[in-house]
């Protein structure tokens, strides 16, 4: 466990925490907002970091272990940066039986981390998700936000080595 | 906006469509836009403007047309002599979508070899409420939800209506709870109407889960307004004037077609204050979750709507008596709700008139899996399974043997073949071991293991645990243990006995529905497939070929066990 | 207040009705192991070891948070009772590393005595073994992971009783884990108050004071009741 400070992170003019405290006010600086603002929060800088988990409790008066608490609850907020690209494969019932897992452990052998990791180079995280409501199509991967239906392994490759092939 | 205002405003718009030389509905949901459908209503859009035929075509977007296998899909309709026509293209490409606006809108000439058969039994069997507006509105536009009558129940209440009407009508219908258990609605709203609080509240519960359903996510896309408009009868009927809707992060989409609606209600006053000119207020704010599927369970939501960790809480006292912030609280879920509106302006007699003697109405299920025809279909209650796997979803692919449909997600349980016969309705599924659950059906054939099918639902439910409580917690992990252990042929017949034991504690001990439903997964499959659990243990033999034998991995997250079975105090 | 009367396990017994169930059955002798539950701290109905059969209800029902009703059936340890109390107790020592033997309170231990009342002479489940942290940043207390039950008394005393809410549990499942403000050493807390409070509440040898050795540790729990009646009732001592 390192140690951390508690100190009140200066917002350094950074024009995104002008939007977040917006979204504070917005929300009438209710503590029960503070699953809306950390959506925000994490929309706005990709993922949250001690300094801004401060910073929105203590706009919130909440105590900065209920914050952390309430942040590591949900899957949808991270506590570490993402990769530049993001490849979500879903793991919902539809997709398992149609072969999701060997979509996921393809991926996870070729860029050698595992689900819920980032490449070192900070290139592409690898998530899974419990369901995105695209069952109709399964296997079903989202690549950048974008759900893509009937996947094969194959393919889901392709697809992550196009992104190492642009950023070379 | 005044009721006058509205009916004229539905006239316009009924009289519009009806004008249009061709209404055409190009699916907008989830499936189909992963399949390039935003593009081909682009294409289709400069095609018809190109042939001229911008003015007298309708193009819109709509919600899920249901075949999501065929998608992209795209419904054209024409109104003659008091009727609709309608057309059905599947798997339409850039290059039909050339043929057709030049042929069928510019031609009147169906182009035969491209349509999907509307006759067939994928679509005869179905009857439609909840999802009557797929096809006919862009749920993007308000107009169009006014244009299908839209909010007309929402005036009929307000003007002559008392909110006691509204509750007897609901009650009247038989509508029970879309979520999963299939608690009486009508009786929740009673409960919920009575209790004393100086504030209630009304909550949507769009956390929709299970993996494997996707049913809520086409309602609200594909007809946001219906869930505003039944969650404003509901509060109306109960005497609130806020309401939440809680809807997963992960549907986008949804998201903002909800903020959207919410929005445009707000503007003509059919939310917010002084509703269609009557003394009833009602506000909607959304609520996003953040992938916790235990938040589904509704002491949980509510928690997390308070902005805390989504663990849930015993009960009673139940919401309806204490809920969001210790204040009356009802909480449906999207079905639920949107079957209200139907119910108000037809009547609960109607409505009552569909279904079984203890299931009225129709159901939402997503088919998926091996399975021939995925996507959503709505059924009246009481069909049987047989006729919604293999009339309705076309049977199994590649001429493999039926296995199991599992219903419930993970807290429901695997049908066999031989209750293939069974009515749909929620006691004769709760009789066999699984449950209505929200409506995800997946078929599974020979090739599906159903070892591992409970391996999965049970890591689903041990990674979902909240941890509040000692039994899902610690519970579901062992469960979990064993469960690889006997699908990579390292258990022994004294772990099953164990893990039956486990079952039974969790089913009785836990303190909200995940845990307590977690084991409902593996007992139905123990129960119909014993023998596949004893091919894994006794054999070492998968029979469906699926699990790998050989030594488990290690316990996760962890080391080697330690061999300390004995006496540890 | 009214008084009602009750059936416990064939015998009637009369309570007042803002008693909760587990008062009722503790006022008649009838002892039920509870490791969340703590006289003084809001209930959770978390560690489903008082759990009762109701007269007329399939469930079964923590008593700690059940509130009497006239007429009330109770069954407090019929052979299943007991069985499940056997198993989530098992459950527990399996899922972090409990090893009585070499632990500061051997002997104290809540945890340990419930295991000896139910009879449990060894575990059946498989062991975790977690790999779990033992913060001894602090300069007076210790906070050993490997014995958590998460129980949260010490959350809810730090937030009850202390006010500064320094504790909370963060992720879910068996990730659970207690944090100190932002997971960060006890040691660098900017909020504790270094009262203790979570020291005494805590049934196992999680939470224990530096230097001490097991026949040293006594824990004292009178405070809660002495601080909540104080409160509540406004009764301050002279």
């Amino acid at each position: 466990m390192p140690e951390k400070p508690t100190s009140l992170p200066p917002p350094r003019g950074d024009k995104r925490y002008k939007i977040l405290d917006a979204a504070i006010k917005r929300h009438q600086f209710q503590p029960n907002a503070i699953l809306e603002v950390l959506h925000t929060a994490q929309e706005l800088f990709g993922f949250l970091e001690e300094d801004l988990l401060i910073y929105v409790a203590r706009a919130l008066r909440v105590p900065p272990s209920r914050a952390y608490g309430v942040a590591t609850f949900y899957n949808f907020f991270s506590m570490k940066p993402q990769g530049k690209h993001t490849c979500v494969v879903c793991m919902g019932t539809a997709c398992y039986v149609k072969g999701a897992a060997d979509i996921l452990s393809a991926l996870e052998k070729e860029h050698g981390i595992k689900a819920g990791e980032t490449t070192p180079d900070g290139l592409l995280s690898i998530t899974t998700a419990r369901c995105v409501g695209a069952c109709g199509i399964a296997p079903a991967v989202v690549f950048d936000g974008a759900v893509e239906g009937q996947v094969s392994p194959q393919y889901a490759l392709q697809r992550t080595q196009q992104w190492r092939m642009e950023t070379l | 906006m005044t009721g006058e205002e509205l009916l004229a405003a539905a006239e316009k718009e009924q009289a519009a469509r009806r004008q249009a030389k061709y209404c055409v509905a190009v699916c907008a949901a989830a499936g189909c836009h992963s399949l390039g459908s935003t593009s081909i209503r682009e294409i289709f859009q400069k095609a018809v403007n190109e042939a001229g035929l911008g003015e007298q075509i309708l193009l819109y977007g709509t919600g899920c047309l249901g075949l999501c296998h065929a998608g992209p899909l795209v419904e054209i309709q024409r109104y003659r002599e008091d009727s609709w026509e309608r057309w059905l293209y599947h798997h339409v490409n850039e290059g039909m979508v050339a043929e057709i606006v030049r042929h069928h809108l510019g031609g009147d000439q169906p182009l035969a070899q491209f349509l999907y058969p509307l006759d067939d039994p994928f679509f005869r069997s179905q009857y439609k409420i909840v999802l009557e507006n797929a096809g006919r509105i862009n749920p993007e536009r308000l107009e169009d939800y006014i244009g299908a009558d839209g909010y007309s129940a929402l005036w009929k209440a307000v003007s002559e209506m008392t909110p006691m009407d509204v509750v007897r009508e609901v009650t009247q219908s038989g509508l029970r709870g879309r979520g999963g258990g299939g608690y009486p609605t009508g009786l929740k709203w009673s409960t919920v109407a009575k209790s004393k609080g100086s504030r209630k509240f009304v909550v949507c519960n769009a956390d929709e889960g299970d993996p494997g359903a996707f049913m809520d996510r086409s309602i609200l896309e594909g007809d946001p307004h219906r869930i505003l408009e039944g969650m404003a009868l509901a509060a109306y009927a109960i005497g609130a004037e806020q309401g939440y809707i809680y809807v997963r992060g992960e549907y986008p989409m949804a998201i903002s077609r909800l903020k959207t609606a919410i929005r445009q209600a707000e503007k003509v006053q059919l939310l917010g204050n002084r509703i269609l000119e009557s003394a009833f207020n009602f506000r909607v704010d959304l609520r996003i979750g953040a992938g916790a599927f235990v938040c589904g369970e509704e002491t949980a939501l509510i928690g997390s709507i308070e902005g805390n960790r989504g663990t849930p809480r015993p009960r009673p006292p139940f919401p309806a008596e204490k809920g969001l912030w210790d204040m009356p609280t009802l909480i449906n879920n999207v079905e639920t709700f949107a079957n209200v509106p139907a119910i108000v302006r037809n009547g609960g007699q109607w409505f009552s008139r569909i279904g079984t003697e203890k299931s009225k109405g129709t159901k939402v299920f997503a088919l998926a899996g091996k399975i021939v025809h995925t996507g959503l279909i709505e059924v009246p209650m009481g069909i049987s399974l047989r006729q919604v796997i293999f009339d309705i979803g076309g049977g199994i692919p590649d001429g493999k043997q039926f296995k199991a449909a599992q219903t419930g997600g993970p807290s429901g349980g695997c049908i066999p073949l031989p209750h293939l016969d069974l009515p749909i309705d929620y006691e004769s599924l709760i009789k066999v071991g699984s449950m209505m659950g929200s409506g995800g059906l997946i078929v599974m054939d020979e090739t599906s293991c159903m070892v591992d099918v409970a391996r999965f639902f049970m890591q689903f439910c041990m990674d979902e645990s909240c941890g509040k409580c000692v039994p899902c917690r610690a519970g579901t992990a062992q469960i979990y243990r064993i469960l690889e252990k006997i699908s990579s042929g390292t258990a022994s017949l004294h772990d099953l006995e164990l893990m039956e034991e486990l079952c039974d504690l969790l089913k009785h001990t836990s303190l909200c529905g995940l845990g307590q439903t977690a084991p409902n997964p593996v007992v139905s499959t123990l129960r119909y497939f014993r023998e596949e659990y004893l091919a894994h243990i006794e054999q070492k033999t998968c029979p469906a070929g699926v699990c790998r034998m050989g030594a488990p991995d290690a316990a996760c997250g962890s080391a080697e066990p330690v061999q300390e079975k004995e006496n540890c105090l | 207040m009214s008084v009602k009367t009750l059936m416990i396990n064939g015998q009637m017994v009369s309570a007042s009705e803002d008693q909760t169930l587990l008062d009722v059955l503790r006022e008649n002798g009838i002892e039920l192991p509870t490791l969340c539950h703590l006289d003084g701290l809001t209930p959770i109905g978390a560690c489903r070891l008082c759990l009762v059969e109701l007269a007329g209800s399939n469930k079964l029902h923590p008593a700690c948070m059940t509130r009497i009703t006239e007429g009330m059936e109770v069954t407090t340890h019929s052979e299943r009772l007991v069985k499940y109390r056997r198993m989530i107790l098992e459950l527990l020592f399996a899922e972090r590393n409990h090893f009585c033997s070499i632990c500061v309170i051997n002997g104290q231990c809540d945890l340990q005595q419930m295991g000896y009342d139910v009879g449990m002479d060894h575990v059946r489940f498989e062991y975790q073994c977690p790999a779990v942290e033992v913060d001894a940043s602090h300069e007076r207390f210790i906070m050993d992971h490997n014995r958590c039950v998460l129980c949260t008394r010490c959350v809810r005393v730090c937030h009850e009783m202390e006010g500064a809410h320094t504790r909370d549990v963060m992720g879910r499942g068996g990730s659970s884990r207690i944090i100190t403000d932002l997971n960060q050493l006890w040691g660098k807390s900017g909020s504790c108050t270094g009262c203790g409070k979570c020291v005494q509440v805590c049934p196992t040898g999680a939470l224990f004071e530096k230097g001490r050795s097991a026949a040293e540790v006594v824990k004292q729990r009178d405070f809660l009741v002495y601080i909540k009646t104080a409160r509540e009732k406004h009764l301050w001592i002279q």
